[in-house]
Order: structure tokens, then C-alpha cells, then sequence
């Protein structure tokens, strides 16, 4: 099984590495042949959110943590990048390793204090750091985040392979290494021996606790990993959108995260990849797809619903949270874990003899 | 021991042959991929009090909860030859099962007399006098948080409660925990009376109190019955006392 | 001093809307274990069919408010009936995936709301009397703020007696104590679930009509943005408590709109969450909460 998924996976990277060659089309999904510039755009955003949302089921599907801030590190790497280049004028490395300084010193500082408390607090303080990181982007007291407007990326300093409609592809490519990577690091990290402690603190978190293992620390160790990930996600979103905008900041985008590792099936990498790069490509199609002629025909009771992407969306989410708590992941694996019963909320029955 | 025997029922040897109210058949309970119970078997007796002992951690309170359909178990249970299986919890209540969970879990933040009155199932009178008249201290503490009252206090208002109502059984899971000897004493004087009209399934490790009420024995084993039978045959035989439950039956200490 | 005044009247104000959401997220989440992000798309939907009654009805702006708060009082406890017992009940004992079903409710409504009546504010009738001010030790105080810091004050002393003195709120309360001793005692704990779900709902509504008034217009994100500052409130006040909600509530307003005024603009909100964190480190079961 594991030699026919290594090959499967293999063949996947490839096929999609050679994407840019190809002038197949899929008329209706995609804005063009593969190899134009608008569907390598797309493509690329779909594969960093995929990435994205790998980071995030580390937390989640992985380690059980409930967090609801996690957009607040993909939002570092996308201003912390942005302000360094546009701002400040720095050469593209120093400015993506500040961008990786930034989300990990920021994740460990907000992990050592969020992983204080558990279950529901835990995820209140995930959220109001997240809120609060949204409040200062957007009011902007230092005036460089350009505030609600957003800010444009200056690429005077980037190499020009990364600049330029043209080179669309290389960025392609960059998105893709992206999604490669994260996957293998969540792999090794989720197969190492803090891997093993953060599998048995999602599915009963007081029982190795009384073996005397600090949860704390593998905890905190889940918790820098994903988000320094996401950072990453950050900085080669910024490449690919040119710019950064406050959206990134906001609470509905980490639960936008939520929905794709649910739909997709947390706790599986290939799930949460795929819930990222499925929901992702359906938000950003199904806009043209409400503005289509076949949409604009039907009567109001079905063109509305139908006009808004995340209704679809929402809608497609409750469906499978009722009948399909294992994500699409559970359709090819049959048992796989749901996530309705694995991330346990502190209750009150305590243990009993 | 107490009680007369029911109508119709013959004991013999020690064995009662009436229909039991509760029957339990190779009832299991998995909790978080860990085997709680490994198939427990047993009857519980129309009339008097059935002790179910064992050490620590066995699983005698789970099996009580398991009863209760707060643990979800497969096997089967039948409360007077009904099932019970598939019932949610306050359907099995409803049903007449009163239950005093370990460590009383009063409601803290309500009243003495809040407590009461959430306990009364509504389908009949509820009974005030015979509870003020076992328990006459609630009486003047209707007005207090049950958060402030002594653990046999509490213990009262546990017991109380089950009892405004008619009840087929009671399962009662270890009242005298973590009490005063001189409470102890009240509180199994209280459960012999009751004993006389309704049946008791008494999870208890005190032995002495086992003793006095309890007429037949089931000892539990990690998850499993090890001993049923006559409880005066079983704490009489000293050396099977401590076998199955690793305290001696005189001194009540542990080995 | 009199800028003292307008600050404080303004919090509470702003505090009591904070209020009405928070006072049914807290019995939802402390009896339910729910943690229910539609909400804020319910108070949305309240917001909605309040503007929407107000105008078709005709008749003074006073008589068009009172509808509009009526209707969606009334519509969001439909609402919320509906989704409980068709989508929350059957995920009973799932704990995530009742959180994730009101995500996906959340974002679905939102949308849907978007969709028939566009992103554009849409106005609320405002009659003259609420935007009109009185004096008060020399401040210009308008009267929309005192209504509404009124009705929070009414609907929490509601809230209290439906607590205290029916067998209902007896069973909230012990629930939100101990949910499975309450079952034990032959109590079906899903009404009750049912109905403080409601109530939630209900006051949600109430909340997206009185924002209506209090902004002077709805938006589809209006539910999402006034949801955060509630859960902060909730967490502060204490999960399950009403009066813990009140109390957060008026706290919250007040350091909002201080901060807001004589520190800078924005840092008020940034203070909000300073303040959560804080409480949750240091009292992490909130001001009034029972320990978790």
C-alpha cells in the first residue's frame, strides 16, 4: 500500500509539473487551456491553499488542536514579506526569512500562552489573537500595512523569473514545490516520535498526561510547526497575488480552513490537500459560474443560492459534517476517523473506576 | 437479614428463584479503545440489597452507568423482563430506576429544595412526606445552596431524591465514600429501610456495611464476574474475601 | 466630564447589543456544549426580516421600528428552532461536528443573504425621538442609547426569572452544571436544549434589529463582526452565565469605547482582546463561570 501511494504520488507531482506544456483544456472549470497564464494562476493559488490547509490539519486533524487563529501566520508571511520588499526595499531573501522569523518567534510567543488553557478557551485565544493581528493590519498604526486598501508587492528586487505574466508558470512551479514540501515535512513529522505523542494526545490527551509525558511541549512543537508552515504558504502567495490584503486576516478565512480539511478529511495529508485545492478552485469558479448565462436563466428561488459560491459551499459542508463526518478521505478509506469524535471538548464526566 | 421474601419465591440453599428486576446478559463497555467490561453477567434479586464488589478500578461503577445507558454497552439488560436496550438515559429513569452516583453529584449551585424538585418525574404525587421523614435534617436546609452542605449531607440529598419517586430499583454507587464512621452508620440505616420496599443494586467497598445490608454478592474482576452468590456465605469465608477483593473481611483494612 | 458621560452611555449601549448576543451563546455553549457560530448568521437573518417587515409596513418610523424588532425577534426564534432540532439535535454527543455544522450554517446564511439583497446597507427606520439627545450633567446624550442599554437590562431581568422561577430554567441550570446527572434524574435534556437554543436565537434577532437601529443599517457581514466581541464576552463573563454576560458585556463596551476615544482609534478593539487573553490566563473559567 504505502509503495503503490509513494508511486501514485510520485506520478501525481509530475503530471502536474507538466501541466504548463499542455493546451488541454477543461472547458467550464478552468479559465483556459492549462498552459495559459489565467489557469496556472489559479492553479497555483488552489495548490498553496491546499498547502495551507495541510498546515492547518497538523493542528487539527493530527494533534486535535481546535484552533481558530491559524489564518494569523499565513498573514504574517503575507504582510511581513510584503512590507519588508514594498516598504522597507529589501532583497527577496532577507525579506522571506524575516517573513520565517516573524511566523515562527509570533507562533511560539501566541502557542506558549494559547496552550494554557484547552478545548474552548484554547480556541477563544487562538481567535482573539487572530482578531487582534486583523485589528492591527486593518487600523495600521504604523502605517505600513496599507489598512484596508492592502498594499501592492514592490518586485523591482525579485528575480525576474518570478516577475511577470510570462513567467506565470515558474510561479506555478513555486506553488507546487510548496504544496511537495509541506507534505513531506508534515509527513516526517507526523510519522517521527512527536508525531506518535501528538496521535495519542488527539485521541486522549489525559491518559499519556498521567504517563507523565508533557503534552505542553508537543503541544507548543504542533503548534510553531503548523503555523511556520503556513507562513511559508504566506510568502509564496504573496508572489503569486502580487500584493497583500486584509481578507487574509480575517476569522471567516480560518474557518474557511476548517471547511476545506472537513470537507477534504482531516487527519489524512492527502485529504486536507485535497479539501484545500477542491475548495479553493470552487470559490474562486463557481463566482464565474454564477455569472454564467445558463445561471442567470433559472428562476430566482434557484439563481440566488446558486449565485453565491459560499452558500454552495456551506451548504456542501453541512451535507457532509451530518453524512460524511470523514471527509472524501473516508470514501477511499473506508473507517477513516471522523471528525466529529476525534477532537474531544472538555466535558464533565471524569474518569470512573 | 432483612426483608421477607417475595411471594412465591423459594430460597433454597441459598439461591432465590423469583424473577429478577434486573437481569444483565454479557453486557460489554468499550471506552477509548480501552475493554471496560468483558461480557458481565448477572441478576439482581426482586427484594433486599445486591452488593457488587470488587477492587479499585474493575468496573463496578461502570457497570452500574452502563445500566443507566450513560456508557454505551452492547449485551443485553432487562429491568423486570423488559430491555431496556437502545433506551436513553431518562427513558430508563422514567422507567423506574433510581440512581445515586458516586460522589452524589448534587447540584451544587441550586438549592436543597431545587434539587428535590428536579428530581420529581412529574407522572405521580411526588412523595415529601416519607423523604422528610427519612431524611428530617433536608427540612431545614431547603433554603441552602447544596454546594455548602457536608458530604453526608449531600449524601441525604442524593438519596432523597431518587426516592420522591416509585422506583423498581435503585443502583446505588458507593454512599458511604469518604464519610464520617458516624454518618456511615446513618446513611446504611437509611438504605436498610429503604431495602424493605424497593430493591438495591449497592456498589460498596466498605464491608461492613455489605455486611448488614446486602443478602446476595457479585464480585467483579477486571471487567468480569468472578463470584455470585450468598453475601454472609462469601464475607464469612475469609480467605475467599481476600482473594477476590484483597481486604480482610474483619478488620475492613487492605492487604 | 461630559465626554465621560457620552463614553459611558455609548459602552453600555454598545454592551448591551454585545449582551443579547452573548446571554444566548453562553446558555447554548454552557448547557449544550455548543459552540454556535451561526449565530451571528441568525442575528443577521433577525436583521434582515426586521428591514424588510419595516418596509412594507407603512405608517410613523416609531411603528415601523417596533415591527422591524418584532419580526425579527419573532423571525430569528424560528430560525433558530428549525436549525436546532433539524441540524444540531441530530449531532447530539458529536461535539466538533455541531461546531462544524453551525460553521457551515453560518456561511451558507451569510451568503444567502448577500445573494437577495445584495452587500448595500439596506436602512433601518430611525424615528426621530431615538436620534433627538437630552442633557445629562452636561453631555448630549441621544436617546437610541438609553433605549437600547434598556432593553438589554429588560431581556436580562427575562432572562433571570425564566432562570429562577420555571421548572425549565431550573433544568438550564443544572444542566449547565451537569448535563448527564440531569438526564439521570429522568429529565429529557433535549428540550431544554431546544428551547434555550430558541431563546438564543430569539435574542439574536432582537440584537440584528436593535443594531439596525443603533447603526442606522444593516449588511450581510453585520452578524459575523458583532459575533467575535460576543464570544469574547461569553468567555469573560463565564460559559453559562447569564448575569457573567451582562457583567463582561458592560465591561467590554465600556473599555471599547474609552480606549477607543483616549488612546487611538483601533486600539479600543485591540484592548478587547488584550482583556480576553488576560481573563483566560488568569480566571480562565470567566468572572462569573463555574470552574471549567
Amino acid at each position: 500500500m504505502r509503495r503503490a501511494q509513494l508511486l501514485g504520488g510520485v506520478a501525481l507531482v509530475v503530471v502536474l509539473a507538466l501541466l504548463p506544456f499542455s493546451a488541454l483544456t477543461v472547458p467550464g472549470v478552468l479559465p483556459g487551456a492549462f498552459a495559459s497564464p489565467g489557469t496556472l494562476q489559479l492553479l497555483a493559488i488552489c495548490l498553496v491553499f491546499a498547502a495551507l490547509a495541510l498546515s492547518y490539519d497538523l493542528l487539527f486533524g493530527f494533534t486535535g488542536l481546535l484552533s481558530f487563529g491559524h489564518a494569523l501566520y499565513f498573514a504574517v508571511g503575507v504582510y511581513a514579506t510584503t512590507i519588508a520588499l514594498s516598504v522597507w526595499h529589501w532583497a527577496p531573501v532577507p525579506a522571506v526569512l524575516l517573513a520565517l522569523g516573524c511566523g515562527l518567534v509570533l507562533s511560539a510567543l501566541a502557542g506558549a500562552v494559547s496552550l494554557r488553557v484547552r478545548g474552548i478557551a484554547f480556541a477563544m485565544v487562538t481567535l482573539a489573537f487572530a482578531q487582534a493581528g486583523s485589528v492591527l493590519v486593518v487600523q495600521d498604526p504604523l502605517r505600513v500595512t496599507g489598512g484596508e486598501q492592502g498594499l501592492g508587492l514592490n518586485v523591482s528586487r525579485l528575480p525576474d523569473a518570478l516577475v511577470g505574466v510570462v513567467n506565470t508558470r515558474n510561479v506555478y512551479w513555486l506553488a507546487l514545490a510548496l504544496a511537495v514540501v509541506v507534505y513531506l515535512v508534515v509527513g516526517l513529522t507526523t510519522t517521527s516520535a512527536a508525531g506518535h505523542v501528538w496521535a495519542a494526545i488527539r485521541e486522549n490527551e489525559q491518559r499519556i498526561a498521567v504517563l507523565g509525558v508533557r503534552t505542553y511541549t508537543f503541544k507548543l512543537l504542533a503548534f510553531v510547526t503548523g503555523s511556520t508552515l503556513a507562513t511559508l504558504c504566506g510568502v509564496v502567495y504573496v508572489l503569486l497575488v502580487g500584493g497583500a490584503t486584509a481578507d487574509v486576516t480575517t476569522p471567516e478565512f480560518t474557518l474557511a480552513l476548517l471547511v476545506m480539511v472537513v470537507l477534504g478529511g482531516s487527519g489524512v495529508r492527502w485529504g486536507a490537500l485535497l479539501g484545500g485545492f477542491a475548495y479553493t478552485l470552487l470559490d474562486q469558479r463557481l463566482g464565474a459560474l454564477a455569472g454564467s448565462d445558463t445561471v442567470a436563466a433559472l428562476p430566482a428561488v434557484a439563481r440566488v443560492p446558486l449565485s453565491q459560491p459560499l452558500f454552495i459551499l456551506g451548504v456542501l459542508f453541512v451535507l457532509v459534517v451530518l453524512f460524511l463526518p470523514g471527509g472524501v478521505a473516508s470514501l477511499v478509506r473506508p473507517g477513516g476517523r471522523p471528525a466529529g469524535k476525534r477532537v474531544r471538548l472538555p466535558t464533565r464526566k471524569r474518569a470512573r473506576a | 437479614m432483612t426483608g421477607a421474601p417475595v411471594t412465591g419465591a423459594r430460597e433454597t440453599g441459598g439461591e432465590v428463584t423469583a424473577e429478577p428486576v434486573l437481569r444483565l446478559s454479557d453486557v460489554q463497555v468499550r471506552i477509548a479503545g480501552s475493554q471496560i467490561l468483558h461480557g458481565v453477567s448477572f441478576d439482581v434479586a426482586p427484594t433486599g440489597v445486591t452488593a457488587l464488589l470488587g477492587r479499585n478500578g474493575v468496573g463496578k461503577t461502570t457497570t452500574l452507568l452502563a445500566v443507566m445507558g450513560l456508557r454505551p454497552r452492547t449485551g443485553s439488560v432487562r429491568l423486570d423482563g423488559e430491555s431496556l436496550d437502545g433506551l436513553p438515559t431518562h427513558r430508563i429513569v422514567r422507567r423506574g430506576v433510581g440512581y445515586v452516583p458516586e460522589d452524589r453529584e448534587v447540584f451544587a449551585g441550586l438549592t436543597v429544595a431545587e434539587n428535590l424538585r428536579l428530581a420529581e418525574r412529574g407522572t405521580a404525587e411526588p412523595r415529601y412526606d416519607p423523604v422528610f421523614e427519612l431524611f428530617p435534617d433536608l427540612r431545614t436546609r431547603l433554603r441552602q445552596q447544596a454546594g455548602t452542605l457536608s458530604g453526608g449531607q449531600q449524601q441525604m440529598v442524593a438519596l432523597a431524591r431518587v426516592l420522591l419517586a416509585e422506583n423498581r430499583l435503585l443502583l446505588v454507587d458507593e454512599p458511604t465514600k469518604g464519610l464520617a464512621p458516624q454518618v456511615v452508620g446513618e446513611v446504611a440505616r437509611v438504605l436498610e429501610r429503604v431495602a424493605e420496599t424497593v430493591p438495591v443494586l449497592l456498589v460498596e467497598q466498605n464491608l461492613g456495611v455489605v455486611g448488614r445490608l446486602a443478602r446476595r454478592a457479585v464480585v467483579l474482576n477486571q471487567g468480569r464476574v468472578v463470584h455470585d452468590g450468598d453475601a454472609t456465605a462469601l464475607l464469612e469465608d475469609g480467605a475467599l474475601t481476600r482473594r477476590l477483593l484483597g481486604v480482610s473481611a474483619e478488620t475492613g483494612a487492605r492487604k | 466630564m461630559s465626554t465621560v458621560v457620552v463614553l459611558a452611555v455609548t459602552g453600555l449601549g454598545l454592551g448591551a447589543l454585545y449582551f443579547l448576543i452573548a446571554s444566548g451563546l453562553s446558555l447554548i455553549f454552557g448547557l449544550m456544549r455548543v459552540l454556535n457560530f451561526a449565530h451571528g448568521a441568525v442575528l443577521g437573518v433577525g436583521a434582515y426580516l426586521g428591514w424588510w417587515a419595516s418596509v412594507h409596513v407603512g405608517g410613523p418610523a416609531t411603528a415601523r421600528m417596533l415591527v422591524a424588532v418584532a419580526a425579527g425577534t419573532v423571525g430569528s426564534a424560528v430560525l433558530a428552532a428549525v436549525v436546532e432540532l433539524l441540524l444540531v439535535r441530530p449531532l447530539y454527543e458529536r461535539e466538533v461536528a455541531q461546531v462544524l455544522v453551525t460553521v457551515g450554517l453560518a456561511l451558507a446564511i451569510v451568503a444567502l443573504l448577500s445573494g437577495i439583497w445584495g452587500t448595500d446597507p439596506k436602512v433601518y427606520p430611525v424615528p426621530s425621538w431615538m436620534t433627538d439627545t437630552s442633557s445629562v450633567a452636561g453631555a448630549l446624550i441621544p436617546h437610541g442609547r438609553v433605549v437600547t442599554v434598556l432593553v438589554g437590562l429588560a431581556v436580562l431581568g427575562l432572562f433571570v426569572l425564566f432562570l429562577r422561577r420555571t421548572r425549565y430554567g431550573l433544568v438550564v441550570r443544572a444542566g449547565v452544571e451537569n448535563r448527564a446527572m440531569v438526564t439521570a434524574l429522568g429529565i429529557d435534556v433535549r428540550r431544554a436544549f431546544t428551547l434555550v437554543f430558541t431563546l438564543g436565537g430569539a435574542a439574536a434577532g432582537l440584537a440584528g434589529a436593535l443594531a439596525g437601529v443603533y447603526f442606522g443599517s444593516v449588511t450581510p457581514g453585520l452578524g459575523s463582526s458583532l459575533l467575535i466581541y460576543a464570544f469574547i464576552v461569553v468567555v469573560i463573563g463565564g460559559l453559562g452565565s447569564v448575569p457573567g454576560s451582562a457583567l463582561a458585556a458592560a465591561v467590554v463596551g465600556l473599555v471599547q469605547q474609552f480606549t477607543n476615544y483616549y488612546a487611538a482609534s483601533g486600539i479600543g478593539d485591540l484592548s478587547v482582546v488584550l482583556l480576553l487573553a488576560v481573563v483566560l490566563l488568569v480566571r480562565p473559567q470567566g468572572l462569573l463561570g463555574r470552574a471549567l
